[in-house]
């Protein structure tokens, strides 16, 4: 047999080897997400049909727009916007100031304050619940916004200062000097100088922290109790709690609960991958 | 979810945030770290300013940085610090928080919780939920991370599955449990596709069976959970400089050998650290837990997180449920401990 030929045929051999793993692997991740969007098309009837359809003959967007004429349900994506919002908002003020003095000083503490800091992103959240609810609740902010908002910074905060460290101390001192020599203070120079320069980081920790409070759950349960406090994920599942299962309605809500983070990694796919790999990789 | 945990000290921390430029840029760099590098010269400074023998400003340089610190410290300590000291106090009275007058009972609390069978059930199953998960985490991370970084096919079909891979990472716990419970429905699809096939003859009770129940959660978190690997798998194989591979060529090794004394080891520090925090995050799953099989049936998919909830919020016995809580966090730091030496050694 002719080598040449041979070893072209091996490595079309490999390529469709490899496309096919690939399809598999794109069929094992993606036809759920696929079947959630179908389903939220469908009407409830026709959830469980038999065969089963990916496009039902009912298709239309019936449960989306019961979704939207719902008040209460409205009210979900409403107090899940503003929370992770001002989380979002306030993680990043404190983040960029609590970066800047570790990035920029020396200081009594540095270190036991920087293992803290670490710490508390192993802390499990099941061990913080209890003394939480006792506090909130102490401290009468039980079901309201700041309940949320201030758990929800003990976790993003971390994140957010240790990333903005390793920012700032990429960027050369001489930069806040030059603004300290023309008179300003340091506080200028890291609001007008360093902050500009690190805006690609200050997205990519906008972003982590805002897929955390979007995302979080055990709190949003225990520190809140009225329906209309609720935020998306325990919203959904109080839909699932009912004794009628609105199957169409739920994945609606999961695809609009989803939309969010959704558009976040379509749109800033760069900024997202490099919050997620932070912490893991190591060159 | 939490935020990654993070490594000690790195030495290149100018390249720190690299991979925001350049996504999975070439040699991706740690971006955790970062509070010590700037020491050395911050100490500098600091002398020759010593030398003014300005008192006052001198002071009041030494509180600036507790200036920017502050709100910092103040969530710190009123929202970590303070909740461990209450948790740990809670753990060592009875009748806490449901009662005004608690009687302390010292350490007896926990004889109890490390005695009682479903806790030594849930934490058995926790074991098992969590090593599964980062055994099968690691080994599709990897299996996908390496089909994607194949040269065999193009740029742009690599970059359109490469985001179809990573689409369970976007959602959330809550959504990934409905999401599988519409699947796994005794009349669902997935059940039809295996009648269908002809692999089954009954409809399976994936998520209400006691067999099954436990492995069902275990594959739904294997499936929401491997994208974090694979991602950072492939900058790590992006990362392995070419040089080597061609080394390797040249002295005869084979595609197999290639992978075993080049690939593996290269990556093996990404793996540990994947695999630690991993496993801190999954001992502390509660939500998928708790919207699939909510620690049932009977008990066969109890977690730490789930017993410990339903002890305080569902039996209102916040004392156990706090004793439990802190057994947790000592399992978690035991963990953490590992990592934090773990990253250390290899900065040393």
């Amino acid at each position: 047999m002719n080598s040449r030929f041979s070893k072209s045929t091996q490595t079309h051999l490999a390529r469709l080897g490899v496309l096919l793993a690939l399809l598999l692997g794109a069929l094992f991740a993606g036809f759920p997400v696929l079947w959630m969007v179908a389903s939220s098309f469908k009407s409830n009837t026709e959830i469980f049909a038999y065969p089963p359809r990916l496009i039902a003959e009912s298709f239309s967007a019936g449960a989306y727009l019961a979704v939207f004429t719902n008040a209460e349900k409205v009210r979900f994506f409403l107090n899940s916007y503003l929370v992770s919002g001002m989380v979002t908002l306030l993680t990043l003020l404190v983040g960029i100031l609590g970066g800047y003095s570790f990035s920029r000083y020396t200081f009594f503490f540095k270190k036991p304050l920087n293992m803290l800091i670490i710490g508390v992103q192993a802390v499990p959240p099941i061990t913080l619940l209890i003394p939480y609810f006792s506090l909130i609740v102490g401290l009468k902010l039980h079901n309201s916004y700041l309940a949320l908002i201030l758990t929800y910074m003990v976790f993003t905060l971390s994140y957010a200062i240790i990333m903005m460290t390793g920012y700032f101390n990429t960027l050369p001192r001489e930069l806040d000097e030059a603004v300290m020599i023309d008179g300003g203070s340091s506080f200028v120079a890291l609001w007008s100088v360093l902050v500009p320069i690190s805006l690609p980081g200050i997205v990519s920790v906008g972003i982590y922290t805002f897929m955390l409070a979007w995302n979080e759950f055990l709190f949003a349960l225990t520190l809140t109790k009225t329906t209309d406090m609720r935020t998306v994920p325990v919203g959904i599942q109080l839909l699932m709690g009912q004794h009628s299962y609105e199957w169409n309605e739920m994945m609606a809500m999961s695809v609009l609960g989803s939309l969010p983070v959704l558009l976040l990694f379509l749109f800033f796919q760069r900024y997202f991958i490099a919050g997620m790999t932070a912490g893991s990789v190591k060159g | 979810m939490h935020a990654r945990a993070p490594e000690t000290a790195g030495q290149r921390p100018r390249q720190a945030f690299s991979n925001v430029q350049g996504l999975l840029s070439p040699a991706p760099q740690p971006v955790f770290q970062a509070c010590f590098p700037s020491e050395k010269t911050a100490l500098s400074t600091n002398h020759s300013q010593a030398t003014t023998f300005q008192k006052l400003p001198a002071l009041r340089k030494k509180l600036v940085p507790f200036a920017y610190l502050s709100p910092t410290l103040l969530l710190l300590a009123m929202l970590s610090l303070l909740p461990i000291a209450m948790v740990f106090f809670y753990s060592l009275q009875d009748n806490v928080i449901m009662n005004k007058t608690p009687q302390w009972v010292g350490f007896e609390n926990y004889s109890k919780i490390l005695g009682d069978s479903v806790f030594q059930q849930a934490l058995l199953n926790t074991l098992y939920f969590t090593g599964m998960s980062v055994l099968f985490h690691l080994l599709l991370g990897l299996a996908f991370a390496l089909l994607l970084n194949t040269r065999l096919i193009g740029p742009l079909p690599k970059a359109l599955f490469r985001m179809v891979y990573i689409l369970p990472w976007v959602f959330t716990a809550t959504i990934i449990a409905i999401l599988w419970r519409l699947l796994l429905n005794p009349n669902g699809v997935l059940n039809y596709l295996l009648l269908w096939t002809g692999l089954v003859s009954d409809k399976i009770e994936w998520l209400s069976s006691r067999q099954l129940a436990l492995h069902t959660v275990t594959f739904i978190n294997i499936w929401a959970g491997y994208p974090f690997y694979m991602v950072s798998l492939l900058a790590g194989l992006q990362g392995i400089p070419d040089e080597l591979y061609e080394a390797g060529r040249i002295d005869g090794a084979n595609g197999r050998q290639l992978f075993r004394f080049i690939t593996l080891p290269q990556l093996t520090p990404i793996i540990v650290s994947l695999a630690m925090l991993d496993f801190i995050w999954t001992m502390q799953q509660f939500t998928l837990i708790w919207m699939t099989t909510g620690g049932g049936p009977i008990r066969a998919t109890e977690m730490l997180s789930t017993f410990t909830y339903k002890l305080a919020f569902s039996s209102y016995e916040f004392s156990l449920a706090s004793t439990s809580a802190f057994v947790i966090l000592l399992l978690s730091m035991g963990v953490a401990w590992f990592y934090v030496r773990k990253q250390r050694a290899s900065d040393e």
